[in-house]
């Protein structure tokens, strides 16, 4: 009996008791050998202003916690939207061709392991010329090129699994190329499709950070490395908190959507 | 009848690293209009390679086919599929299953008859009231179903279907072999059935045509099914002479396929009845296929 009420509750009571590990870690950190570290108490203490006014606007650079994080996901939205454009049909004809396989591939492999911090450099360079949209042009490059891989070979896979019954089906309908694609091979990929574009919502969340940091604009990651200069570490941490909380959500929000598809 | 449906010298040849590996060769048959004819032969004797060709979802390697005066080449909808899976797209409902094909080849039709099409092939092949479900939530046998009023529904110049209920229990099988027969005697459709039920073959097609094994396979013996039609399964089966065509094909199958010859049977139909030992083989599956269909 005990056990079963423990048993139904656990969901709830071990994740806690996870977050408390982690709690009482940070406040024998702060308290032993990192003394510039702020305690979990002062950090809410100093923090508390930009949670329970999350919306408010005091400066450009000293906004609500939310309306920081509103700012980086309408950039993260654009950057994540030109990936998926430019991932999804690059995915296609990865599956589709051998020779576009075989002649593209090996850049691919070397160009996806490659930091967002080493490619935000190379967006600003690209769009010097854009005047003042240097910045944001330049974040969204970085994002697009970052997020697009996890689309790019998962769309290229699901094309190669499409079973050869339903190849077969519009071959002996005689199916147009664009009926082909449109009635076989989007439907047929769909669900490998999501499972990328669930992976690439994560990547896109987590270059966010690195290109407002090198960027300076306004959004969690801004925010964060502004505060860091200025000597204020709790604002730091409710950063972090803030970025995995938002990255959770939206990992949550895309698998929901996901499993519809997988579904189908 | 004149010749409807001619493979000449039909070949498939597979390049592998050892050297070319022959499946089929100089396989040469007629078919007349209308006709029903099986293709029986041992699993992996390059019967579906045929059937594939003769679809346009295998290369020609030599040889050639000409169906209805022209010759074939590469696939289309002039030619309705049966595969053994039932091969339905299951983002869609049996009804746009069917539509997707029917889309095809009626385009100049209107929306409405298009639909009258394809609710009336449904509705033969017993699929009413489940026309708007989709794949997932239909049995097998109601899959296959949907697949055989695919192929209909195109009205094709030809039938053909790759082991269509290899896949099926025996009862469902019987069940979908009426189906089949009945929409095939309302259309009068030429059809090429692959498959290794003997019994199958002999309830459904006018012509059985053996099969050597491969590698090299090719036509091995005719048998000619003389039984009247419309057919139904209980007078085929009481058919006198329904043994000896059924120990015929068998004996086929199991004793000369492996051999290469093309000289004729020396045990045609008519002939003298089988040795006890197989009679009785025969008997006793008789037996276990009365359990199940009454």
């Amino acid at each position: 009996m005990k056990n079963n009420w423990l048993k139904k509750i656990d969901w709830i009571v071990l994740p806690l008791i996870g977050v408390g590990c982690v709690l009482l870690l940070w406040q024998l950190s702060c308290s032993t050998w990192a003394k510039e570290l702020p305690s979990p108490a002062r950090t809410w203490t100093n923090s508390k202003d930009y949670i329970l006014k999350p919306f408010e606007k005091r400066g450009e650079m000293d906004q609500g916690i939310l309306r920081f994080t509103w700012y980086s996901l309408i950039l993260v939205a654009k950057g994540y939207a030109l990936a998926l454009i430019l991932g999804t049909p690059i995915g296609f004809f990865l599956g589709l061709s051998k020779t576009f396989a075989k002649t593209f591939d090996p850049i691919i492999q070397i160009l996806r392991p490659v930091s967002p911090l080493a490619w935000l450099p190379l967006g600003l360079v690209l769009f010097l010329g854009a005047g003042k949209n240097a910045s944001e042009l330049g974040a969204l490059f970085t994002i697009a090129v970052c997020a697009m891989w996890p689309t790019v070979l998962n769309t290229a896979v699901g094309v190669r699994a499409i079973p050869q019954d339903y190849l077969n089906v519009a071959k002996v309908l005689k199916l147009s190329r664009t009926k082909t694609l449109f009635k076989v091979l989007i439907p047929a990929t769909l669900p490998y499709m999501f499972t990328g574009f669930r992976l690439s919502l994560g990547i896109a969340w987590l270059v966010i950070v690195a290109a407002e940091m090198l960027t300076g604009r306004p959004g969690v990651g801004g925010f964060l490395w502004q505060e860091y200069n200025a000597l204020i570490y709790e604002h730091i941490i409710l950063c972090i908190v803030t970025i995995g909380v938002v990255g959770f959500v939206l990992d949550r929000l895309m698998s929901l959507v996901e499993k519809r598809f997988k579904a189908a | 009848m004149s010749d409807y449906v001619e493979l000449s010298n039909l070949t498939k040849i597979y390049p592998t690293p050892k050297g070319p590996a022959v499946i089929v060769k100089d396989f040469n048959l007629k078919i007349r209009k209308g006709e029903f004819v099986s293709l029986i032969g041992h699993s992996g004797c390059g019967k579906s390679t045929v059937l594939s060709m003769l679809a346009g979802l295998n290369d020609i390697s030599d040889g050639g086919i000409i169906l209805a005066g022209r010759e074939l080449s590469g696939a289309g909808p002039d030619r309705g599929v049966v595969f053994q899976s039932p091969s339905l797209l299951p983002w869609l409902t049996a009804f746009e299953n069917v539509m997707l094909g029917v889309d095809q080849v009626f385009y100049t039709g209107s929306r409405e008859e298009r639909r009258e099409i394809v609710e009336y092939y449904l509705t033969v092949v017993g699929l009413g009231d489940s026309m708007h479900k989709k794949p997932a939530e239909l049995s097998q046998g109601m899959r296959q179903r949907v697949g055989i009023a695919r192929a209909f529904a195109l009205k094709p110049k030809m039938l053909l279907l790759d082991e269509p209920f290899g896949m099926l229990d025996s009862l469902t099988r019987y069940e979908l072999q009426q189906v089949l027969i009945e929409l095939w005697r309302k259309n009068k459709i030429t059809a090429l059935m692959v498959t290794h039920d003997v019994d199958e073959a002999l309830f459904l097609s006018d012509r059985v045509i053996c099969m050597t094994n491969g590698p090299a396979a090719e036509v091995g013996d005719i048998l000619e099914v003389p039984f009247e039609r419309p057919r139904d399964r209980k007078t085929v089966m009481e058919h006198p002479d329904y043994y000896k065509y059924r120990e015929h094909l068998i004996t086929f199958l199991e004793e000369r396929a492996h051999r290469k010859t093309s000289s004729p049977v020396p045990t045609p139909p008519s002939g003298p009845s089988p040795g006890t030992g197989s009679v009785s083989k025969a008997n006793v599956s008789t037996e276990s296929r009365f359990a199940v269909t009454h």
